[in-house]
């Protein structure tokens, strides 16, 4: 009888630990966009959207002060832009190859260390950057500045290649077999089974992993914090330093700018937007994935 | 069974564990000697690193003893000073007739004691052929709020410099160097154009400027002195032949002897002459004046000559009051040691 009372007991307690740290979760979340609410309603009290939004020059440290966020979005956009440019065909080459080429024992080796890439604390990725690759970069690109987008970028391409590559391959894994073999069967050589049949088979789930992909390079802090310098410019050349909107936040919170001030809530408010740009691209991903989905049974 | 009870123990355990961790910390700090000596010191961040690293290691030397190094700013360091709430005062410019006045009034007497020299250095990459030197006004045109967007090329400012883009890099906004670079070359504390690098990290505009060779920057001498490799220094001409004419560069030479201007200027700590009858105060100044300098260099600015470290020990120890700097500002002629001869 005690036996089973105190089983009754675990057994509630257990229960009640893990609905608190599912409702944790869901608590902090909330919590932190209602900071993120709250904080950027005081700072558009003080500036219009328009001109956060759509202002060109970007200086609230500074004693002319502007708020104008576009310099910090190029930034991003122009960083994400090239993390995009290494990871997506690099990515998808490595997935196809995996799944429609290479032999089992080649993938069940390679998969995990590409992974590995992947596990790379970024702010090693960030000195690699800054240390390695701007240096050997300069040696090809004439006019690369010390800081510079392009660095980074890459580097940050190869950083989230294996998300790229992973979800791809499992999405062109889950393709079924009859697919390939009545392509083969069609005369269809490898190539043109894979790239014809397979890949428009798993388009729902590559671009899913695309859009990922973006929104992962968006959010991405230390290796742009780091190598692509700390400076707004509102360009979109690759050589020059610039600034995305998760460097600003964490050069704003480095310092010792003192809470309440309109400098302290312009980080709430680039937050805010970068939020709500990951949290779109996430949503579409999903979107993504439902809709293009192509049933096999 | 067995293994989840155990988790679950262990589980319930922790906490209150961690909690009596946290609350025994407690009782052993506050059971130090039952009066401590304190001493307080205030006033500028510029000041703070060094009286810092002296105090950390004066309270090593002295167990029992506390400095406490407040950051308000020279001006609020003088205020409260001046109310009779400090000991000392750190400060990155001369006492001002104003606060002179203000510590008349309450009667606080003071010994002004200068402690060092602090000298910014405005660098380039050492494959810039051209800009070897410039003037205090290109300085200003190239910094100030206006040129905001609108000087972004060198020949903008020289006309016979390349026509190519310029890379600013210099202080975050939270640094003293940004006040006092503001402050000398644009002639107003913090006004700054906004759409250079930023940083409070040196490293940064070292790795800045050292690796474009478009760049420009401005940061603590000392500093420059541990990357003089990667960098190039820019002499700067003040327009002024008679502290030296033409565009001098900063070296512990020149910015001791008073010729490298406008970018170098003594800083000093004031001691209340009525807080050193408590002899901890009396032997914290006098560490400061002998172990305290080789200190001076680590972080990150230029010792005085040891002539002058000689003059300024005398002066402390005749307890010689008011300032040397009464009625001029910083930036005139005399230098430092013709200041402590007078």
């Amino acid at each position: 009888m005690t036996r089973r009372r105190l089983r009754l007991v675990v057994e509630f307690v257990i229960e009640r630990a893990l609905f608190l740290s599912a409702a944790g979760s869901i608590l902090i979340t909330a919590g932190i966009i209602f900071v993120l609410l709250f904080e950027t309603a005081a700072f558009l009290r003080e500036v219009p959207l328009a001109d956060f939004l759509f202002g060109t020059v970007w200086t609230p440290l500074f004693f002319d002060k502007h708020f104008g966020v576009l310099p910090l979005v190029t930034g991003t956009l122009l960083a994400s832009g090239i993390a995009m440019l290494v990871a997506l065909p690099a990515g998808l080459m490595t997935a196809i190859y995996l799944s429609e080429y290479a032999p089992s024992v080649v993938r069940r080796t390679v998969k995990p260390i590409l992974e590995l890439l992947a596990g790379v604390p970024t702010v090693v990725y960030g000195y690699f950057a800054l240390l390695f690759v701007t240096p050997k970069l300069q040696a090809l690109v004439p006019g690369l500045s010390g800081f510079n987008a392009l660095s980074p970028g890459i580097v940050m391409g190869i950083m989230i290649l294996p998300l790229v590559s992973s979800l791809s391959e499992d999405a062109l894994r889950s393709v079924p077999n009859g697919l390939r073999e009545g392509a083969y069967a069609l005369g269809a050589t490898r190539m043109e089974a894979a790239l014809r049949v397979v890949f428009p088979a798993a388009f729902s789930g590559i671009s899913a992993a695309c859009v990922l992909a973006v929104s992962r390079a968006i959010g991405e802090t230390m290796i742009v914090a780091i190598a692509a310098g700390q400076q707004p410019r509102l360009t979109l050349d690759p050589r020059v330093p610039v600034e995305t909107m998760t460097a600003y936040i964490v050069q704003v919170s480095l310092g010792d700018t003192p809470g309440g001030t309109i400098e302290y809530r312009t980080i709430f408010a680039v937050g805010m937007l970068l939020f709500v740009s990951t949290f779109v691209l996430n949503l579409f991903s999903n979107w993504l994935r439902e809709r293009f989905r192509e049933e096999y049974s | 069974m067995n293994s989840i009870a155990c988790t679950l123990r262990t589980g319930l355990v922790v906490l209150p564990l961690l909690a009596g961790a946290a609350c025994g910390g407690g009782p052993s700090e506050s059971g130090a000697p039952a009066a401590p000596r304190v001493i307080t010191a205030d006033g500028s961040s510029t000041v703070a690193p060094v009286t810092e690293a002296v105090a950390e290691e004066f309270q090593r030397a002295n167990p029992g003893t506390r400095v406490t190094v407040g950051t308000s700013g020279t001006g609020g360091g003088f205020q409260k000073f001046c109310r009779d709430e400090t000991d000392i005062s750190d400060a990155s410019r001369p006492i001002t007739p104003g606060e002179v006045a203000a510590c008349a009034k309450t009667g606080v007497a003071y010994i002004e004691i200068p402690v060092a020299y602090d000298g910014l250095a405005v660098v380039v990459n050492p494959k810039n052929t051209w800009a070897a030197s410039m003037t205090v006004a290109e300085l200003k045109a190239l910094w100030e709020p206006a040129a905001q967007g609108k000087i972004t090329r060198w020949n903008q400012i020289r006309a016979n410099w390349p026509d190519r883009e310029i890379h600013l890099f210099g202080a975050g906004v939270d640094s003293g160097t940004f006040d006092y670079f503001t402050e000398a070359i644009v002639g107003k504390t913090k006004a700054s154009r906004g759409d250079y690098t930023s940083s409070e990290d040196d490293n940064v505009i070292v790795q800045g400027v050292g690796g474009d060779e478009n760049a420009l920057g401005y940061f603590g001498f000392a500093y420059y002195e541990q990357n003089h490799d990667k960098l190039k220094l820019v002499a700067i001409d003040d327009g002024d032949d008679k502290n030296g004419a033409g565009p001098i560069a900063p070296s512990p030479e020149s910015v001791k002897n008073g010729t490298y201007r406008p970018l170098s200027r003594p800083i000093f700590i004031y001691a209340k002459v009525k807080a050193l009858e408590r002899p901890e105060v009396k032997s914290f100044i006098d560490f400061y004046l002998n172990q305290g300098i080789p200190l001076i260099r680590e972080v990150g600015y230029i010792p005085l000559t040891d002539r002058e470290y000689t003059m300024v020990r005398g002066r402390f120890s005749a307890r010689t009051t008011g300032s040397m700097f009464e009625g001029v500002d910083s930036h005139s002629q005399l230098t430092l040691e013709q200041r402590l001869t007078r």
